[in-house]
């Protein structure tokens, strides 16, 4: 079985690929298993300063999944660069860092800090946060902000861009469309869907940032639907990510037109989920009658 | 740190809402007093991170929980024989000093302060456990200290049963030293009177969390620098003073 991938600057030994934000960068998860297992890792948002994310609660929980509302918390790229990347180097896996700000020219700051890495070998930009040029609005709603991002982005950058696409939005496609005119290399999707939880008993947020972004089993229809829409109207590679739970799950995403997957939430209910679904892979694609991962991408859009 | 599927032995209401649940799982052998184990409920998604009461021996833990939500109801319907997926030991739990101790437990933060308990009476020290009820009808753990030889003051907010008052005004009737090591887990209007009134000791922290393990950064707490300390895995035990309540 031929679980390769190879996409714009990540030749991944399997299409699995821990999500931003779940795995922090690796050290908690290289306890339990070895990382080099993985085909790849997109770790931790890094920003050009330290942020210290939102007050506490952060978490709560959702039928079939849960909300977060870390707030970016993260030491800032210096000490991602200087500390993180070169622990990184000892895996056999690639590493997506995932880049995130407040203003277009975070972006810019953090891509240049990062690019001389040889441990890095794509980005990933979250364009789902707050701007506060653009009246605090996300960069990914407005096709034009993400464009603009993107294009940003790709000139500052030595390594293949892949734009992270935010699902609060009224029509994926356009942004898809309107980043893959900008350069971007390829699309992960989807981020998290905003979504509240309120107290009985107290009749207040239960997370103390108000709103947080869903996750889990209960988005994976939303994800499987965009990637579908989206793939049919773009020719870059998509990498989904959405609820994935197991090989299944995996094959549905690479059906609706995804080249490789990312696994998120799915971590913190089984801390071994990734290992065990890289395992059991071939399996799924065999009974399903595929001999490669490649053969099974796109197969509903024909 | 390992994943088990544990055997539920036995799993009894001890006062109300409040749980025990003996578990049957090789995790025992690694645990130490003040950690704690995630369960994966079935059904629901996170997994609920419960604190370890006793070490019975290598291969068999128990815990003592409140039923707080759906997901603690769920658990607590769980029958002797049922296995359960659970995940630990975790987190950094109270150290074993060699010195007499205080342990004080407010409500359902009992239940570390049992194995931490054991391990200070077993090499030799006397231990007294201060513990704080809503009232009488609420008490749970105090026989099972008793039996470990540990020295119980009880506190009910009633007066329903032993001193009337808080866990603190027990501490003050009983003339407990400020000079003694405390080693403490409850709420945080207890924590933070027992880091006021003692000199030096250990809290214990709960916090809303999802990996478990310091990657996600979902139950964090500061430092009084202002650095951020997770307490899944930097705690859920601190030194008093080494973060902000």
């Amino acid at each position: 079985m031929d679980l390769r991938v190879d996409l714009p600057g990540l030749h991944l030994k399997n299409p699995v690929i821990p999500a931003s934000g779940c795995f922090g960068y690796g050290r908690e998860f290289a306890e339990l298993y070895d990382l080099s297992l993985l085909g790849g890792i997109a770790i931790k948002s890094a920003t050009p300063k330290e942020r210290i994310g939102n007050p506490v609660p952060r978490i709560a929980e959702t039928p079939g999944g849960m909300l977060n509302a870390i707030g970016l918390q993260n030491h800032g790229v210096d000490y991602i660069v200087e500390k993180e990347l070169p622990w990184l180097a000892q895996f056999d896996t690639e590493i997506i860092a995932n880049v995130a700000g407040a203003t277009e020219e975070d972006y810019v700051e953090v891509i240049r800090k990062m690019n001389a890495s040889p441990v890095v070998k794509a980005y990933e930009l979250n364009i789902s946060c707050p701007n506060v040029k653009h009246g605090g609005i996300g960069l990914g709603t407005d096709p034009k902000l993400a464009a603009q991002v993107t294009r940003m982005a790709k000139e500052a950058s030595e390594k293949p861009v892949y734009v992270k696409l935010t699902p609060n939005v009224t029509n994926i496609v356009e942004i898809a469309k309107a980043v893959e005119e900008a350069g971007a290399d390829g699309l992960v999707m989807i981020n998290t869907l905003l979504g509240m939880r309120i107290d009985l008993k107290t009749a207040k947020p239960v997370l103390a940032n108000t709103t947080g972004g869903l996750s889990g089993p209960a988005v994976k229809p939303v994800a499987v639907r965009m990637v579908y829409q989206t793939a049919k109207a773009v020719n870059i590679p998509i990498i989904g990510v959405g609820g994935i739970m197991n090989a299944e799950d995996v094959l549905e995403f690479l059906y609706a037109g995804a080249s490789a997957v990312e696994v998120g939430s799915a971590n913190f209910h089984d801390p071994y989920i990734c290992p065990k679904i890289i395992e059991d892979l071939p399996r799924v694609l065999e009974k399903y009658g595929y001999q490669s991962v490649k053969e099974a991408t796109g197969r509903s859009l024909l | 740190m390992r994943n088990d599927t544990a055997l539920i032995t036995e799993q009894v209401l001890i006062a109300p809402d409040i749980m025990r649940m003996e578990l049957e799982t090789e995790i025992a052998a690694d645990t130490s007093c003040g950690q704690f184990i995630q369960i994966l409920v079935p059904g629901y998604f996170l997994r609920r991170p419960i604190s370890v009461s006793q070490v019975r021996d290598n291969c068999h833990l128990s815990l003592i929980y409140r039923v707080v939500g759906d997901g603690t109801r769920v658990l607590s319907q769980l029958k002797a024989g049922e296995k359960l997926d659970i995940f630990g030991p975790l987190g950094h739990g109270f150290p074993v000093i060699d010195e007499d101790v205080v342990l004080i437990g407010g409500g359902v933060g009992i239940p570390p302060l049992i194995e931490t308990a054991k391990r200070h009476i077993s090499s030799g020290h006397h231990v007294t456990a201060v513990l704080g009820f809503a009232s009488e009808s609420q008490i749970f753990a105090k026989e099972e200290l008793e039996s470990l030889n540990a020295e119980v003051i009880i506190a009910t907010l009633d007066g329903s049963c032993g001193a009337k008052g808080t866990v603190i005004d027990a501490v003050h009737a009983h003339d407990i030293a400020k000079e003694t090591t405390v080693m403490a887990c409850g709420p945080l209007g207890m924590l933070k009177a027992v880091s006021a009134y003692f000199e030096h000791g250990y809290i214990s922290l709960e916090e809303r969390m999802a990996c478990g393990i310091g990657a996600c950064m979902g139950c964090v707490v500061k430092t009084p620098e202002g650095d951020t300390m997770r307490v899944c895995k930097d705690g859920p035990v601190f030194e008093i003073g080494k973060v902000v309540l």
